[in-house]
């Protein structure tokens, strides 16, 4: 069935169906209006799926693809035109220039907690740099990817542009088939089956992973501010199931009290006193998820260093903020990916120290520092890799389209957002126009003393070489 | 040069090794090659003791990048100083090694590699501060007050496995990218060029840092046991076989990998204005095909596509400056070992294709050297025809006319260049929109690869990623979204509890419609 698709995916593209820009402009633009026709069906199926709040629907979903598309569609006609790059002197005269090129037909896997952005905002990139597209968008979250499967064929040319649905046999029968591209996101464990099987095929591939998102925060912050941040960019992203949700806050032993009171009071504030009845909270994807998340904690050395919060609604999927001091780091919650409600503590003697723990772990897709110190902060952003950062605020950085989006080491390989997307599925061919007014003999055997001199020059970039050589020097015998 | 070559599953015992060739030097190859892999197979033992040292050296590796030395412009400056001096004064030696390896004539060494090597290091050098800097990024208004910035960082430890047909050259070119990106470098030289794996490793400690700069020698095994380690990326340069297992064995740690491949590069003839271009483009194309490494280069013309009725005369002056160009054979490279001595002249003693050759032919397998030999039209499914040749053999296939070629060429799998001779426009901008390739160049070949503006690598199954100039410095960076917030302004309305008037306020502020969020704000609208 896989093969099927490919097959007449590459026969459009062969036929240069996606390569006019008036093809891609019109994709972008009915899927522009697709997202405001549909919008209230869209909320409806990331509500069915994760039960995520109106607010975070609109916010970091449906606005985010708007405004994507809106950025490629602006921003095409100009990335698409080759760019003129100096030549050499050893080459004059010549022209040189840089076209890209769409690489062909891509395959888009996306993830389940943001499933409709994580899906749409990839294939606006594809679409833009030319490609034809098949996206296979999250089993996990069934209802947005049946809605992209009724929903993309009444709005965009179903011949290059195709929806995938399925699970395991499916994702793997399409990876057995031959891409040009393959743009993951998820984590690492199917991000390596991922890869390995494009090697295979000599497909190159953007892996968009996760990790343990850090947050420092240092005492002297606007904390009352800080913590509003840090709060909404934890359970206010699909309640902490978000690839750049903050994972564990690093601070000082003792700013903590403080920090945890803040947290306490702000939490309260957002989300009531029972956070299990707001509707302004995602509930937990699955049942395995949830079991996944509760068994973190059922281990009492860890439940001990519960500090807020806890409680737990198995029928509902629902798992309250909860936060934790202290958790011995040998645990399975303060080793792996947490991706859920639970927000642990670390402390440390000093706050540079932070930076140092953080490094112990593996790239983060994100790091964040809440602080006023400007040594800190450069300290923080020379020192620590990670995908991405962003000093007092928390996951805003992905809203803005002149910055790569992507990760490092663990977190993934490959960026998109704005022109990165489109940079992601396109080649940038290089383009060399020679004329036949220079012609440098001394390039060519038998090789002279004479010659090799010139060419010396010429490699150098010396202008006298290149006279020499234009002069026609050395002089051949014919 | 008693090695294997670069296949990652292969274990020679002698008794499994079987030559099956027809041609008049058969046995002493056979006995040659049997000799070799007795060696081998005795060098073994030794051979895993070496491995074994590996662990090390990659730790090594790690604890000079953690240590944070790499990352200071003073150490990469120093570094890349370190290997100008090394070119300028290890240049005789080096000439020496590439003419001990191919039978490189020293303008060849100069011209592809030394030359090279000296101007990219001298551009990474002088544009080190530039790449270097953080750029900065617009940013929303209603982000204010914030910066953003994308801010370039060193992924850590690289690994690059280097080619045999240009060994100098793909090793340390590659090396300058990584050194400037501020990482620490392993490189595997190729075993199959072993002077020159020898005198890079002998030498260059004594010109760069090298407890952050080492040099592994060996040959498949230790490829593979090089990628049981983790890495901050690879680059590959070589057959898209062994690519795919080093892209494989990366899958594992999630190193990101770059594949330098080859593929066919076509040379696509059209008719010259004058009787001088005509002379110039075939300059060029010998140029391009037996001027280096004999036609053993990922980037030489693989065989050109003429229209019939230029045929002749392409081939009159061909074959006349083919005889100026290489009146002393010692011009020209031999064919790097027995093994791909053997492979190319397998290719010719093809039944189907024996009878297309036009010119040349002759070859001398104790002084590995095959004559550069020209066919007319062998058959398009023989091996020569679908494989990548990397030798001096040049078919020439006729079309009937040259617009045929843009056809031909989309037929076969995507190469690492495409080259036309044209001055039809028309035909340029069909070859250009209409085909696919890493680089396409017009009226001359390889030169591409001296352009730092303009970026090296393949697409499809001649490979991904692309590096030379400030592309070099980005292979080896990771660039890091950072923005930075200040506590002036604070959006109230992001914050639970939500309800429909805060959600309206976004909505209007996502547009940038201030004014309407203002009016919105105050409640003078809905």
């Amino acid at each position: 069935m896989a093969e099927a698709v490919v097959r007449e995916l590459r026969a459009s593209f062969t036929a240069g169906r996606t390569r006019p820009v008036e093809w891609r402009a019109a994709q972008l633009t009915a899927l522009v209006r697709m997202i405001e026709e549909k919008e209230a069906d869209i909320s409806a199926a990331l509500q069915a799926d994760l039960a995520k709040p109106h607010m975070e629907s609109y916010l970091h979903e449906i606005s985010l693809a708007k405004a994507s598309c809106k950025f490629s569609l602006k921003g095409m006609k100009s990335w698409t035109k080759p760019e003129k790059v100096p030549s050499a002197i050893t080459t004059f005269p010549s022209t040189a220039q840089i076209v890209p090129e769409p690489l062909g037909v891509v395959l888009i896997i996306s993830a389940w907690n943001y499933p409709f952005l994580l899906s749409i905002d990839p294939v606006i990139g594809a679409i833009a740099a030319g490609n034809a597209v098949v996206l296979k968008p999250s089993e996990i979250a069934p209802a947005t990817s049946s809605l992209f499967a009724k929903l993309l064929p009444e709005y965009v040319d179903n011949s290059c542009i195709k929806v995938v649905e399925g699970g395991v046999d499916e994702t793997t029968d399409l990876l057995e088939q031959k891409w040009d591209k393959i743009f993951y996101t998820g984590n690492g464990t199917i991000g390596r089956i991922v890869m390995a099987a494009a090697a295979k095929h000599l497909t190159p591939v953007a892996l968009e992973l996760g990790g343990k998102c850090p947050v420092i925060v240092d005492s002297d912050v606007d904390l009352h501010v800080a913590v509003k941040r840090i709060v909404v960019g934890k359970w206010g992203c699909n309640n902490g199931q978000a690839c750049i949700a903050p994972d564990y806050i690093i601070t000082t032993k003792s700013f903590a009290p403080e920090l945890v009171d803040s947290l306490k009071r702000v939490i309260k504030r957002f989300y009531g006193e029972d956070p299990l009845q707001s509707a302004d909270m995602s509930r937990i994807v699955n049942s395995k998820h949830f079991n996944r998340l509760t068994s973190l904690v059922e281990d009492k050395k860890v439940a001990d260093k519960i500090v807020y919060g806890g409680q737990t609604d198995e029928k509902q999927l629902k798992i309250a903020p909860t936060l934790l001091l202290d958790v011995p780091l040998d645990t399975a919650l303060m080793t792996g990916e947490i991706f859920g409600p639970y927000l642990p503590i670390v402390t440390v003697e000093k706050i540079e120290d932070s930076i140092d723990f953080i490094n112990s772990k593996t790239k983060p897709l994100a790091a964040y520092l809440f602080t006023k110190n400007k040594k800190l902060q450069d300290n923080f952003v020379t020192n620590v890799p990670a995908g991405g950062m962003l000093v007092n605020d928390v996951a805003l950085h992905l809203t803005n389209p002149h910055l790569p989006f992507g990760g490092v080491g663990e977190s993934g390989m490959g960026s998109y957002h704005g022109k990165f997307s489109f940079d992601c599925f396109t080649h940038k061919k290089a383009v060399l126009i020679r004329g036949f007014g220079g012609e440098a003999t001394a390039r060519y055997p038998p090789y002279t003393q004479e010659k090799q001199k010139i060419l010396r020059g010429l490699i150098n970039g010396s202008f006298i070489a290149l006279i020499l050589a234009l002069l026609g020097f050395p002089r051949e015998k014919r | 040069m008693g090695h294997q070559d670069h296949s990652f599953s292969c274990a020679i015992h002698p008794s499994s090794l079987h030559i099956h060739s027809a041609f008049t030097l058969q046995s002493e190859l056979e006995l040659e090659l049997e000799r070799r892999a007795r060696k081998l197979y005795e060098q073994g033992g030794q051979r895993t003791m070496a491995v074994a040292g590996l662990g090390e050296t990659v730790c090594e590796l790690r604890q000079a990048y953690e240590s944070g030395k790499t990352r200071s412009l003073a150490w990469r400056q120093a570094q890349l100083r370190g290997l100008l001096r090394f070119l300028k004064e290890e240049e005789e030696a080096a000439f020496a090694a590439l003419r001990e390896d191919l039978g490189k004539h020293r303008a060849e060494a100069y011209r592809d590699e030394v030359g090279l090597l000296v101007k990219s290091a001298n551009e990474a050098l002088r544009q080190l501060g530039k790449w270097t800097t953080p750029e900065r990024v617009w940013i929303p208004l209603v982000a204010f007050p914030a910066t953003a910035q994308i801010v370039p960082e060193p992924l850590g430890v690289i690994l690059v496995f280097s080619c045999w047909n240009v060994p100098l050259g793909l090793s340390l070119e590659p090396l300058i990218g990584a050194i400037a990106a501020g990482n620490a470098v392993a490189v595997k030289p190729s075993e199959l060029s072993p002077c020159t794996a020898k005198f890079i490793g002998d030498n260059i400690g004594r010109y760069v840092d090298a407890s952050a700069v080492k040099v592994v020698q060996g040959g498949a095994e230790v490829g593979e046991q090089l990628m049981e380690h983790r890495w901050d990326k690879v680059l590959f340069t070589g057959s898209p076989r062994i690519g795919r297992a080093v892209m494989a064995a990366a899958s594992r740690h999630l190193t990101p990998v770059a594949l330098e491949l080859g593929g066919k590069c076509p040379c696509i003839f059209d008719m010259m204005g004058s009787a001088r271009e005509l002379q110039i483009a075939v300059n060029r194309i010998i140029g391009a095909k037996w001027s280096s490494c004999a036609g053993q280069a990922c980037l030489a013309i693989d065989y050109v596509l003429v229209e019939e009725r230029y045929l002749p005369i392409l081939l009159k002056v061909l074959k006349s400056t083919l005889k100026r160009f290489f009146s002393d054979p010692d011009h020209m490279a031999r064919i790097v070992n027995a093994r791909h001595f053997e492979r190319l002249s397998n290719l010719l003693k093809d039944k189907a294709v024996a009878p297309s050759i036009l010119h040349g032919g002759s070859m001398d397998a104790k002084d590995l050297y095959i004559e550069p030999t020209i066919l007319l039209n062998p058959p398009l499914d023989s091996a020569i025809m679908t494989e990548e040749i990397f030798g001096p053999l040049l078919p020439i296939i006729t079309l009937k006319k040259i617009e045929d070629s843009v056809a031909f060429v989309r037929a076969m799998p995507k190469p690492l260049a495409i080259y036309a001779f044209t001055g039809d426009a028309a035909l340029r901008r069909r070859i250009v929109e209409e085909t696919s390739s890493g680089t396409v160049v017009f009226n001359d070949a390889l030169v591409q690869y001296a352009i730092d503006a303009l970026p090296f690598g393949g697409v499809g199954q001649s490979g991904f990623g692309q590096y030379h100039g400030k592309y070099s410095f980005e292979m080896f960076s990771h660039k890091k979204a950072v923005m930075k917030r200040g506590y002036l302004i604070e959006l109230t309305l992001r914050y639970p509890p939500w309800n429909e008037r805060k959600i309206n306020l976004m909505r209007r502020l996502y547009r940038f419609d201030y004014v309407g969020f203002v009016l919105s704000f105050l409640g003078l609208r809905r």
